[in-house]
């Protein structure tokens, strides 16, 4: 027995070594910050430091919800998410259905290739290109394109009531092409005789699509819908941060609970309330994310994530 | 298959994908035209597809007197190499342990990782943490916070690692008496390539593309600075530039194509990511359908 103990030993322990960096650096990374959301509960100051600072019980999360702030970042986030979720997974859908039917393979290629470009540019590349079209003195749309339909020009970065349109637009400029793959690998995984054969029966393009490639849909939706759900308190920083080039006046339309926990704590130093902020949203996030993944068990168990 | 001549369903959805793929690849187009547009045509007509005047000066200006821009790129390119060997290494070195079917204690370090995924502290207390190590305003911060392991890297990697990795070339090594260590540098990491090129791409990308390390951890060395931040700081100060550690040359600062370069950098921000592109696509397609990441 003791011998073959020293064998097992042998033979694990390099394994656990080479675990070990990796888990040492998720410990700092993701483990031990997990304490500091105590932060929340105190009142922080750079003396006392994060373990030294008094406890203060809820109140940075009474200043949180007395001022409206929670209500409207919380608004904000789960609008856009509402609106992107939607809106990316229907056209996602039709435009993978339409890239499958290309008339030809290469146009095909060339259609994949385009949209999933721009998933690959950064938040502040987005901002440029955005700026390049909106920017109030060099802008395209104020310097070219409103002169021509006889228009004003528009401070776009000073009006809020424009930004749910151009962040949605900018979001799905962005991404359509990367939830668009996933939906294409799903078209292309199914049995191509089952089309062949309803095109002998005589089933129009829009039966088969709607008798068999929507069905054959059906689960990658509902795991993305949910998973995207159980993410609804999280928003992309960079879309809502550089975009709107963190112009104070787009605040109603523009700042999410990601936004506003950047600010308090680099902008503001208003450090309780942004930790208030996280840890709302780390909470509510990590219990969507649980309840997301069992609703996703009981549909269909082989794409729950655990 | 003998639809030919086209019928209007056909027509229809390639005419909505041509249109799309111009829309995204117009603004492209557009930033390229600004960024060789000379800086009077800029401040008077704004950016245009169709410049008045055409100018390289900003390209020149990057290339010979851009001190600060050279420097920016001199760190993305560093950070992002230095980032991703150690991603790489990192993940593979996690997920081979965890592909080793009987492990003892394999179910909880998968948990160990897994659960970083499902729950975390956000940015305040992980930026009180990283800064309590002292990486503030040093190299460090652009590699070490956030981007260095993913969980969903790891299982990634993982899964491939036992799904693509026949179990008969581990017995095979054992039998000749190899070490784990060895079974993993001749065996694992060969046989594991297309994988690990994957997660090479994926975390090349977010390195280079990342700009919120330098805003949290850079607020007094600003010569560590990547191509990103110099990008994120002139959109808050357009006069960056010109506020260079040569002092007292207000003359030099105005000629300066400001509103240009800056289209210019960004253009030369993405060009990278242009010629891996095709490359990348390949292995991007692959590492999306490699499968479900199962605890």
């Amino acid at each position: 027995m003791k011998t073959k103990g020293k064998l097992r030993l042998k033979r694990y322990l390099p394994l656990y070594f080479l675990f070990l960096p990796g888990g040492l650096y998720l410990l700092i990374n993701n483990y031990i910050p997990l304490g500091g959301l105590v932060i929340a509960f105190k009142q922080y100051n750079v003396r006392d430091g994060l373990w030294g600072s008094p406890f203060v019980g809820l109140k940075n999360f009474k200043f949180l919800f007395a001022t409206g702030d929670a209500l409207l970042i919380t608004r904000n986030t789960i609008l856009y998410n509402v609106v992107f979720i939607t809106l990316n997974t229907v056209i996602g859908i039709v435009f993978a259905i339409f890239i499958c039917d290309a008339v030809s393979n290469r146009l095909k290629k060339v259609y994949q290739s385009v949209i999933l470009f721009p998933y690959l540019m950064s938040a502040v590349i987005l901002g440029y290109i955005v700026y390049a079209f909106l920017g109030t003195e060099n802008g395209i749309v104020n310097n070219t394109i409103l002169p021509l339909l006889g228009k004003e020009p528009i401070m776009w970065y000073q009006e809020a009531g424009y930004w749910p349109f151009i962040l949605t637009f900018a979001n799905m400029w962005k991404g359509t092409g990367y939830g668009c793959l996933l939906y294409i690998s799903a078209i292309n995984g199914i049995d191509t005789s089952l089309f062949e054969a309803a095109a002998l029966d005589g089933a129009s393009r829009w039966q088969r699509i709607k008798a068999i490639t929507l069905p054959s849909l059906v689960p990658t939706i509902i795991t993305t819908t949910l998973m995207h759900i159980g993410r609804i308190f999280y928003s992309d920083f960079g879309l809502f941060y550089q975009v709107p080039r963190n112009s104070g006046a787009l605040f109603r339309t523009t700042n999410v609970i990601d936004t506003y926990v950047y600010r308090g704590l680099m902008e503001q130093s208003n450090v309780g309330m942004s930790a208030a902020a996280g840890f709302y949203q780390s909470i509510i996030g990590f219990l969507l994310v649980v309840l997301a993944n069992y609703v996703v068990r009981k549909i269909s168990e082989e794409n729950a994530l655990f | 298959m003998k639809e030919k001549p086209y019928s209007a369903y056909q027509i229809v959805s390639n005419l909505i994908m041509i249109l799309w793929a111009v829309i995204i690849i117009l603004p492209f187009v557009l930033l390229l035209m600004s960024s060789i547009t000379e800086e009077n045509a800029l401040i008077r007509y704004g950016y245009s597809f169709f410049p008045k005047k055409l100018s390289l000066e900003s390209y020149a200006y990057i290339l010979n007197s851009g001190e600060k821009i050279l420097r920016a790129y001199g760190v993305s390119i560093l950070v992002t190499a230095v980032g991703v060997i150690l991603n790489v290494a990192l993940s593979a070195m996690m997920a081979y342990p965890l592909s080793v079917k009987d492990l003892p204690g394999k179910r909880l370090l998968s948990f160990y990782v897994f659960f970083t995924m499902l729950f975390n502290g956000g940015i305040v207390p992980s930026y009180m943490m990283w800064s309590s190590l002292g990486i503030k305003d040093t190299i460090f911060a652009q590699i070490l916070p956030n981007l260095l392991v993913s969980a969903w890297n790891v299982m990634i990697i993982r899964t491939y690692f036992t799904t693509s990795i026949p179990d008969s070339l581990y017995e095979a090594a054992e039998i000749d008496g190899a070490s784990q260590f060895v079974i993993f540098w001749k065996v694992v990491i060969p046989l594991g390539k297309p994988i690990l090129i994957t997660i090479g791409i994926f975390s090349g990308l977010s390195y280079w593309n990342d700009w919120t390390n330098g805003l949290y951890y850079l607020q007094k060395n600003k010569d560590l600075y990547n191509v990103q931040n110099l990008l994120n700081q002139m959109v808050t100060n357009i006069s960056y530039l010109t506020k260079s550690s040569y002092s007292g040359m207000a003359e030099a600062a105005a000629k300066i194509p400001a509103t240009g370069i800056q289209m210019a950098i960004a253009f030369v921000a993405i060009l990278p990511v242009m010629l891996v592109f095709p490359f990348l696509q390949k292995y991007y397609t692959k590492g999306l359908t490699v499968g479900s990441v199962k605890g």
